[in-house]
């Protein structure tokens, strides 16, 4: 144990010489957030809309005031047919258009399913999405009113399936946090944890370690603690910053929280271990950590793909990607105050992936260190 | 007793055979110096002996363990210096010692008296707060032997110490490789160099895996017995080279620096002055021809070309 304090010790020592690494490892981080943050935060507003309201009834009204108040929409135009909508969209003085039929309140009142259409003008894409979230998320509220409306939509956007950044509560920051954990907490676990063992093992400074009495166990464990504690400010540095600039929530337990960041992290450094009983060379070792972190961690994990809308292989390949189940429990606990009672199976999926990782690991090292 | 003891030590890599069956014995306080060049071996053999590569057959006992069955054992009972210099560059003096101090389970007080051995040993004294990549080449050689000398083992091996470092500071690193062996440390050094060799009190010669020739410098010279080598001082070496070639009494030839070295077959054959008339006749004027004693070199060149054939 003391031999591993004295590899940590020379491990921080190091790490200290090098600041710009450590610079780029605390704050690029919490930089990235203010980039992706505010750039999403820029949630689309002031959308042009005109509504075609063929019913005129308390029940239209209220509709149509949930949209104007909702503060996204600009209320432009009142339509009165269909050369109207033809207009408007062609010189592109509504993005959107709301028709709501006539008899909704008969409808409702009858309980029947009222298809409302929602027109969207796709030449931005991205817009145009983000619009549609809005109109279905105003429409389901409204619905929840009366527990029968459904929106239909058509126009010429229709094929826009409701995407990624789509979120119920519209406020992408907050959706996005966990997953910007997630994502940047593996890559410097994996991506630093690897590269600093290979660059031992490339300036033989790992030859002359191995000639002292000391076990790989011990020399790992060394190397881990302090990739783990900056790993850990890390990410607890975006958790502040996006705190204090974009109202990100705690609801959750502290502990919980870290010891949820410290399981993730575990597995993560596992496979930044794995990795470098694999590489020879820091250059291996990067392309391997990155292919083996960044890529799943970004794309399999459901922070910008949803999970549901993979092809079924993909699907399979998520249920070893850590990030899966971390960005679930984290979500759960800074979004919804969920503790161990709820996040208990995602904890648990990481507890398997990180001694599965573990043991593959120092049973490679093992084998490499006599 | 003998501090190392080496049969048959084979590794093969692949199909490659990078040992094959060297043995030799390394006797307490010696100064024994492995040489051979370039891709011989000589690493490869370290290696084994310090349980750091497992040998493909034959048996190493070092400090009487055997490396194969408790290659830790060994590691505890010997120092070792890499080829590469294999200190942390980023880390200072001060703090290179102490890693290896806390790494080898030093006590602090017993980290602190070897720490002033090691800065007093490498001349470091004052340069504690140093990057080990800005000291100069024979310091940080100095350093690297210190931090694998910190647990005083009683063998060290030293894989080219002095590889890329300047005359003087080799000089400097040889009386300290004397100075340990004076306190009774077992020191198996490899080397490119000739004229280090000397230091040494038996040699060890490797050539493609192989041991090609074993013992003191004065024993090795004895190949030579029943030859002459006649040094031939001439302004066009490989001119007469070429001429003392074509000759039948001439048995090999080497160039060395400006004059040309010829293994003459009989001892006999040193007629200088017939030998002069002889290259003057192939249009090669001689300066100078004399008999030579062999040198490491010559012993060095014929033995891996006995080797090689
Ligand atoms: N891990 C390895 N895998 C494959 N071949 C190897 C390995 N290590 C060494 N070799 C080969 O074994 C041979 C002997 O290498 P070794 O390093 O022992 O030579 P050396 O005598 O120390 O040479 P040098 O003077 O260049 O240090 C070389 O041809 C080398 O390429
Ligand atoms: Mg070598």
């Amino acid at each position: 144990m003391r031999k591993a304090l004295s590899v940590g010790r020379k491990e921080v020592r190091q790490i200290l010489r090098d600041r710009r690494s450590l610079m780029l490892l605390l704050f690029v981080p919490a930089f990235f957030l203010l980039v992706y943050g505010y750039a999403l935060n820029w949630d689309i507003r002031h959308v042009h809309l005109a509504i075609e309201d063929r019913d005129r009834t308390a029940a239209s009204r209220s509709i149509v005031s949930a949209f104007v108040n909702s503060g996204y929409f600009d209320l432009v135009a009142d339509v009165r047919g269909p050369d109207d909508i033809t207009q408007l969209m062609n010189h592109g003085s509504a993005r959107a258009i709301v028709v709501i039929p006539n008899g909704l309140s008969r409808d409702l009142a009858a309980g029947r399913t009222v298809p409302v259409q929602v027109l969207l003008d796709g030449d931005n894409a991205n817009t145009a999405t983000t619009v549609m979230g809005y109109a279905l998320t105003i429409l389901q509220s409204e619905s929840a009113k009366y527990r029968m409306v459904t929106g239909t939509i058509g126009g010429p956007s229709v094929s826009a399936v409701p995407r990624v950044w789509y979120n119920p509560q519209l406020r992408s920051t907050l959706f996005l946090v966990p997953g910007l954990i997630a994502y940047i907490v593996m890559i410097t676990s994996v991506v630093s944890t690897s590269l600093s063992i290979v660059r031992e093992k490339e300036r033989g400074t790992m030859e002359q370690v191995r000639m002292a009495p000391l076990d790989a166990g011990s020399f790992v464990l060394g190397k881990s603690i302090p990739y783990y504690l900056i790993s850990l400010a890390s990410a607890l540095t975006i958790l502040f910053v996006a705190m204090l600039l974009f109202g990100l929530p705690m609801r959750g337990s502290w502990l919980v929280l870290l010891g949820t960041i410290s399981l993730y992290l575990i597995g993560a450094l596992g496979l930044g271990l794995l990795v470098s009983s694999i590489a020879d060379t820091q250059q291996v070792a990067f392309q391997v950590a990155v292919l083996a972190s960044f890529l799943p961690t970004l794309m399999l994990s459901g922070f910008i793909f949803p999970i549901a809308s993979m092809p079924p292989f993909l699907q399979g390949v998520t249920y070893i990607v850590p990030a899966r189940y971390f960005l679930i429990a984290l979500r759960g606990i800074v979004l919804k105050g969920a503790g161990l009672a709820i996040i208990w199976p995602q904890l648990l999926s990481l507890v398997a992936y990180s001694c599965v990782v573990l043991l593959l690991a120092s049973l490679r090292l093992r084998r490499q260190w006599r | 007793m003998n501090a190392i003891t080496v049969s048959d030590l084979t590794r093969v890599f692949g199909d490659f055979v990078a040992v094959d069956h060297v043995s030799f014995d390394v006797r307490k306080g010696e100064v024994f110096g492995f040489l051979g060049s370039n891709g011989a071996g000589k690493s490869t053999t370290i290696r084994m002996l310090c349980g750091l590569l497992k040998p493909t057959s034959g048996t190493a006992l070092v400090g009487g363990i055997d490396v194969s069955r408790d290659p830790e054992g060994v590691k505890r009972r010997i120092g070792y210096m890499s080829q590469r210099f294999s200190l942390y560059e980023q880390l200072t003096v001060d703090q290179n010692i102490r890693f290896f101090g806390g790494i080898y389970g030093l006590t602090a007080e017993r980290l602190e008296q070897r720490r002033a051995f090691v800065l007093d040993m490498a001349g470091l004294h004052g340069r504690e707060r140093t990057k080990a990549s800005d000291l100069a080449g024979g310091w940080r050689q100095r350093l690297a032997l210190g931090c694998a000398i910190l647990h005083e083992p009683p063998i060290v091996f030293l894989d080219e110490p002095t590889g890329g470092v300047d005359p003087v500071s080799r000089r400097q690193f040889w009386t300290l490789i004397d100075q340990l062996a004076e306190t009774g440390i077992t020191v198996l050094v490899t080397t490119h160099y000739l004229d280090e060799a000397e230091h040494c009190h038996r040699i060890a010669i490797i050539h493609a895996g192989r041991l090609a020739a074993l013992g003191s410098t004065t024993e090795l010279k004895r190949v030579f017995a029943g030859r002459t080598i006649l040094e031939v001082q001439s302004d066009d070496p490989v001119q007469a080279m070429r001429a003392l070639d074509a000759m039948d009494d001439v048995e090999k030839t080497s160039v060395f620096g400006t004059a040309v070295h010829a293994v003459m077959r009989h001892e006999a054959a040193t007629d200088t002055d017939g030998l002069g008339t002889r290259l003057a006749g192939a249009g090669v004027q001689a300066r100078h021809i004399e008999p030579v004693e062999p040198s490491l070199e010559d012993v060095f060149l014929d033995v891996v070309a006995e080797a090689g054939a």
